[in-house]
């Protein structure tokens, strides 16, 4: 019975997937168990995706089945385990580019993964960016951009969170279309990624490294 | 597989048209423009390599105005496309559809646009701004009536000021002089006369636009040079996609309803061969149609992390495409396919099509497979990469123009042209282009 969440969702079976979860919080289970679970079948769909048999359909169905598993799981949890929150993300799509599909799984799997997501939407300024690093004192910063001209605006970002004196308070990742160490060094990020795993684990290590 | 002789007519006509130009020479200049690229089409080897590259918003750069300029003010737009055309002499130059637009998007208030000067800089061309126009449980609503559909649910959408038009009863229900009694007191309430305002000033500005670009392809035909298309069309998958249900939208729709998916796309071929044929025949019956693809495509050389799987292109992408194609042919018009993404994966199956009919034109390919597998059978067309147009040489221009004669050009059958329009291409670079394929090009 456990491994069938695993299978249900990394194959894209929604109705069978969501039955499963229904049949067992409604069972009384552990519900942290069950989003565990969904963290492994995600990480299945990840790896299918790089090895070319699932394609963006694929990742946006999925992303679609655990948001649903999500908001039936969140009742659920004790606010003693929602309480432990593994670290502050702030999360937006930067100024001139409105693509989310990306940046909204990246959301997902942070949320997932314990961490309190700051998701500030698409085409934001680098005031914005400031502003809520301010107000919450995330230590993680990731900034998504898909078109070319969204490289100009992470590296506008970053200057901006520098020359508000809080480039040492936080670690920036990068993320989206064509990344690589070349853009990174251009903006001014501390690290890249190339999906949304590449997000998760930057910022465990950034918490921990505190 | 037998070509299509009405395709054959078609192009002939087009190259002997009734026209009665000004001087001899202009005459002969358009039939010897003409004839070249239907020779390429139809796979033959013309004097030279024709050019009939996609400029846009490149007319706007070359003449020195902005994005926005010939977005809004009739001379200038016609200036900046007179000027392109009759410096650089392409063979077949693509009419300016997105210029004069500027009041057309301003009558109706768009919320689907954003435009140099409305949400974008000024020497930006303009971007769609995608949304769930149809929503999921919408598909019976269009599949019933997609009239009343793009009239009550879709226009009032991605308008700002037309959504009077969603309280109007369908047009389906005035059938009798007693319904017209009161059918029309949903346009009669304030907010309704209003709308009736938006739509007057929308009529008048669409009506200034069409006369914009009659008279600036006429002009252009009366000096001799040939547009290089005269209608336009979607794959049926794109128009449900791209400005319906949106991306997300349509992707989940494979999984959670591929019937009613596939029979709106059904429905949408009978839509789309009847607009895009009344449009040629408008256009002086011009064979080409120009087609960009959208949603079908891989991301990489070998069939990855694109758009759709191998099998979900065979099964909700192409069949509907390729029904639309096969309209277009047995009425005489050459599909004119842009291959956006890369579509290496996906040769063995586009190759389906009667000889000499067709033009594909590449964005990111596989040139010496595309070679091998579409030789002989489709005209090629492109693919001079966008970024050495926007960041290069002359000198880079010049080499890979050369590559993409070698590999391509070979035996006929082939059109050069870059792989994407772009406001940013340096004009020095489109010269070289267009020189250097006067001169590399002339086959012996």
């Amino acid at each position: 019975m456990a491994a069938d969440l695993v299978h249900a969702l990394s194959e894209l079976k929604e109705t069978e997937a969501l039955e499963i979860v229904r049949k067992r919080l409604d069972g009384g289970e552990n519900p942290l168990l069950i989003l565990d679970e969904a963290r492994k079948a995600m990480g299945i769909v990840g790896k299918r995706f790089e090895e070319g048999t699932y394609f963006i359909p694929d990742l946006i169905y999925s992303g679609e089945i655990l948001q649903a598993i999500s908001e039936m799981v969140r009742p659920k949890i004790s606010k003693e385990a929602a309480g432990k929150k593994a670290g502050k993300v702030v999360l937006g799509t930067v100024k001139g580019d409105i693509h989310d599909i990306g940046k909204n799984i990246v959301a997902f799997m942070l949320d997932l993964n314990g961490f309190e997501v700051y998701d500030i939407g698409i085409d934001v300024p680098p005031e914005k960016f400031v502003e809520k690093i301010r107000e919450t004192n995330a230590p993680v910063v990731a900034l998504s951009g898909f078109l070319t001209l969204a490289f100009d605006a992470m590296k506008a970002t970053v200057e901006a969170i520098e020359k508000a004196g809080l480039r040492d308070t936080v670690k920036i990742i990068i993320g989206g279309g064509n990344m690589n160490d070349d853009i990174r060094k251009y903006a001014g990020a501390d690290a890249y990624g190339v999906d949304a795993m590449a997000a998760v684990k930057f910022a465990e290590k950034v918490v921990a490294s505190r | 597989m037998e070509t299509n002789t009405k395709v054959q007519e078609n192009l002939e006509a087009w190259c002997n048209p009734p026209i009665p130009f000004p001087t001899r020479d202009v005459e002969r200049l358009y039939r010897e423009r003409t004839k070249r690229i239907a020779d390429a089409v139809q796979l033959k080897k013309p004097d030279r390599i024709p050019l009939m590259p996609m400029w846009e918003f490149f007319y706007a750069k070359y003449a020195g105005y902005t994005c926005e300029e010939v977005m809004y003010d009739a001379q200038k737009a016609e200036d900046s496309v007179i000027k392109t055309v009759t410096d650089l002499q392409p063979d077949g130059f693509q009419g300016p559809i997105f210029f004069m637009t500027g009041p057309v998007l301003e009558a109706y208030d768009s919320k689907d646009v954003l435009w140099p000067g409305h949400g974008l800089p000024v020497d930006q061309a303009h971007q769609f701004v995608e949304g769930e126009y149809m929503k999921a449980n919408e598909y019976d609503a269009f599949l019933s009536d997609p009239s009343d559909f793009m009239l009550r649910y879709y226009l009032p959408r991605v308008s700002g000021n037309l959504n009077a038009l969603s309280m109007t009863s369908p047009f389906r229900q005035n059938f009798a002089y007693f319904t017209n009694f009161g059918a029309w007191a949903g346009l009669g309430t304030p907010d309704g006369l209003k709308a009736l305002d938006v739509l007057r000033a929308l009529s008048k500005a669409s009506f200034d636009y069409v006369s914009f670009l009659i008279s600036v392809v006429g002009k252009l035909v009366m000096m001799g040079f040939p547009p290089w298309s005269g209608s336009l069309t979607e794959a049926p998958f794109d128009v449900l996609g791209d400005t319906l249900r949106g991306t997300k939208g349509i992707m989940l729709d494979m999984y959670r309803q591929p019937a009613l998916l596939k029979e709106a796309c059904e429905k949408i071929v009978g839509i789309m061969a009847e607009y895009t044929m009344t449009a040629a025949r408008a256009n002086g019956n011009h064979p080409i149609v120009f087609i960009p693809l959208h949603k079908g495509t891989a991301s990489t050389r070998d069939g990855k992390g694109g758009f759709m799987s191998l099998k979900q292109f065979e099964e909700f992408y192409w069949p509907t495409l390729r029904k639309l194609m096969g309209i277009l042919i047995d009425n005489g018009f050459v599909p004119n396919l842009l291959l956006e993404g890369d579509f290496t994966s996906r040769l063995e199956i586009i190759k389906d099509v009667p000889p000499g009919t067709c033009i594909y034109h590449f964005e990111h390919i596989d040139m010496e497979k595309a070679k091998k597998v579409l030789g002989g059978r489709v005209c090629m067309r492109g693919c001079v990469p966008i970024h050495i147009m926007t960041l290069g040489t002359p000198d880079d221009v010049k080499k890979a123009v050369k590559e993409q004669i070698d590999i391509l050009g070979e035996g006929g059958g082939y059109i050069m042209d870059t792989t994407m329009a772009s406001e940013q291409i340096k004009p020095e670079n489109m010269k070289a282009l267009m020189d250097f394929t006067k001169e590399y090009g002339v086959y012996k």
